[in-house]
């Protein structure tokens, strides 16, 4: 303590005749400037070096040919964006992102809508089926990506068997491009679906209830109630599960490769991007290029989501 | 149609209170196939479509390699045995994939938690200039894909020498916006009289911290804490990318490992209960603790 003390008494006599700023630097003031450091510095330090960091180091990787691994590297400038947007293979890959974000976020929102209301009644239970619909959100991507492979198994999987019990033959889910792309959807919206469940029930049970009351004397009865009073109520909670999804959507990784190794029909950005550097191409430039690309779309959707809220809500 | 079926539970709250009077409730006889029809039907429907899968995979890995390299299919295993999890074992190092995860999992998280509880009080109880600005630096980090950032931080860690080692698989993770946004926004509506009277006491920053703060915060901490554990046991990418011998695998990509070394349809049984070993630890945390869980994952719901 006694340090501090000497240190303190001059700062304090000079704050008796330097201006206003001058005087906050006492030994409170500079003892709090060092604890925040000491405290916030690590932290700081790790999310400037492993988040920000790579961000423009990724920019910049995108304008080299480089292969991973080699020690030289070739500076194209934007050599690899003309590549992608004028390849054929990427018109593949957009239509790819843009089927499967459509497909999962709609799925998991309107599935969840409706596992929503079935979780929202006064009755026994709600708590625990509550619990199971969202567990599946918590469990790794790779196991669950592997138990449905092994259901959607085209001769020994649970699915063909319940296919053949109603007279049909599987279809080749994992060899056909197109019904891959329908595999990994479902697989998706089963594990995030729950997610979207629990977020719409707590929006749900905060509407207020004398307006349902109201119009359920009025005679509307509970789709016309839900269509027209709750839906438009809900549509914070609609914009916010919109957002979150989407941004995550165009981020799957762990059930696209873990179905679907090879890429073929399910390779979305985020996984041509994997791909294209660690899938044996060993492109590093390109694929920096194509992370470029993603990363401009998740902060097109950031910003539209940072603008609405600011118009909308209040933070207090 | 009784009034606890037809009506969204809105609704259901007077009408329950109302009818339990006249005896009518959702579970007197008039109401009862009505509730179960219309209530429970849903809630069973939504939890088997959960649990079928799951349970599949369970029951699979107890089976013997010819009772699933059928087509003539039995729902339970013959002869329940472990030869499954004994074969997984003999084709990869799947002790030493647990054990990895189990140490990455526990440093990592317990690294995160710490620095996220510290940074959380700077940032609400430590004065410091541009205090806001960097608070938005943390909060854009939440919104920065972590997804976008691998090949940089690959090419960064792989060239220190952090290729197949714990440092190389946990280092980039640790930085935390998540936690230490959840915990800033708590520590905000902690009220200042609690801190007054400690620091009359004479208590610093780091007492205070660990004293009155961290306790107080026991539920939020552990709300990040649950929540740190379940995202690293089940992260993928970065420890895909960063390791490539097997010793040095996480669960996940040990079983990337194990589907993609035999690709015949033998190796179900065997796949599954690599399944089950990934799975069951975290769903048996969440089992007993989702309250915490689903309360982390799903904040920002209410704000947003």
């Amino acid at each position: 303590m006694t340090p501090q003390l000497t240190q303190s008494r001059p700062a304090q006599q000079a704050a008796a005749s330097l201006p206003q700023r001058r005087s906050r630097w006492t030994g409170r003031t500079r003892r709090d400037f060092f604890v925040f450091l000491a405290l916030a510095l690590p932290n700081l330090i790790l999310i400037a070096v492993f988040t920000y960091w790579p961000l423009i180091n990724n920019i910049y990787y995108s304008t080299l040919d480089w292969t991973l691994g080699s020690a030289t590297a070739t500076v194209v400038g934007l050599g690899n964006y003309v590549t992608f947007f004028t390849d054929p293979g990427s018109a593949d890959v957009l239509r790819v992102t843009l089927l499967f974000t459509v497909a999962t976020v709609g799925g998991s929102m309107v599935l969840g809508l409706l596992m929503a209301l079935a979780l929202n009644r006064k009755i026994p239970g709600t708590t625990f089926a509550r619990s199971a619909v969202f567990a599946p959100y918590v469990l790794s991507g790779v196991g669950v990506g592997l138990v449905w492979l092994f259901i959607f198994d085209p001769v020994y999987g649970a699915l063909s068997w319940v296919l053949r019990g109603i007279g049909l033959a599987s279809p080749q889910w994992i060899n056909d491009p197109q019904l891959a792309m329908v595999m990994v959807i479902v697989v998706y919206v089963w594990k995030n679906l729950g997610y979207c469940a629990v977020v719409y029930l707590a929006g749900l049970q905060s509407l207020p209830k004398d307006v349902l009351e109201a119009s359920a004397l009025d005679g509307a009865g509970a789709a016309r109630r839900l269509w027209s009073i709750g839906l438009p109520l809900l549509s914070p909670t609609t914009f916010f599960l919109l957002i979150t999804t989407l941004l995550s959507s165009l981020q799957a990784f762990d059930i696209l490769k873990i179905m679907t190794p090879s890429g073929r029909g399910t390779n979305t950005l985020m996984f041509e991007s994997y791909l294209q550097a660690f899938g044996g191409y060993n492109r590093a430039g390109y694929s920096a290029a194509v992370s470029v690309v993603l990363f401009v779309i998740l902060l097109v959707v950031t910003v539209v989501q940072m603008r609405f809220v600011e118009k909308k809500v209040h933070y207090s | 149609m009784s009034t606890t079926t037809s009506n969204p539970a809105a609704t259901a709250d007077r009408a329950t209170a109302a009818s339990v009077e006249r005896g009518n409730g959702p579970f007197a006889r008039n109401n009862l196939t009505a509730t179960l029809a219309g209530g429970y039907m849903p809630l069973i429907l939504a939890t088997l479509i959960v649990f079928l899968p799951l349970a599949w995979m369970a029951l699979s890995s107890f089976k013997q390699p010819g009772e699933i390299v059928t087509t003539d299919l039995h729902i339970l295993p013959q002869a329940p045995s472990f030869e499954n999890y004994a074969e997984a074992a003999r084709r990869a190092p799947f002790a030493r994939f647990f054990l990895n995860s189990v140490i990455v999992t526990t440093i990592g998280a317990a690294v995160k938690c710490f620095l996220a509880i510290i940074t959380a009080y700077a940032l609400v109880f430590v004065s410091f200039p541009f205090k806001r600005l960097l608070f938005v630096l943390i909060l854009v980090a939440l919104m920065v894909p972590p997804q976008v950032a691998v090949l940089p931080n690959y090419i960064l860690i792989s060239s220190l020498g952090g290729q197949n080692t714990y440092w190389g698989i946990i280092l980039p993770g640790l930085g935390t916006a998540f936690g230490t946004f959840l915990l800033r926004q708590h520590f905000l509506t902690l009220p200042g009289s609690i801190l007054e009277a400690a620091e009359i006491d004479g208590a610093g920053h780091w007492r205070r911290l660990w004293s009155i703060v961290a306790p107080v915060s026991a539920p939020s901490i552990a709300t990040v804490a649950l929540v740190t554990v379940v995202s690293e046991w089940n992260d993928y990418i970065w420890p895909l990318i960063i390791t490539n011998n097997t010793n040095m695998m996480t669960l996940p990509v040990g079983l990337t490992f194990l589907s993609n070394s035999d690709s015949s349809s033998q190796a179900w049984g065997v796949l599954m209960a690599g399944a089950v070993v990934v799975i069951l630890p975290i769903l048996l945390v969440f089992a007993m603790l989702q309250r915490y869980i689903v309360t982390g994952l799903t904040q920002g719901s209410v704000t947003g």
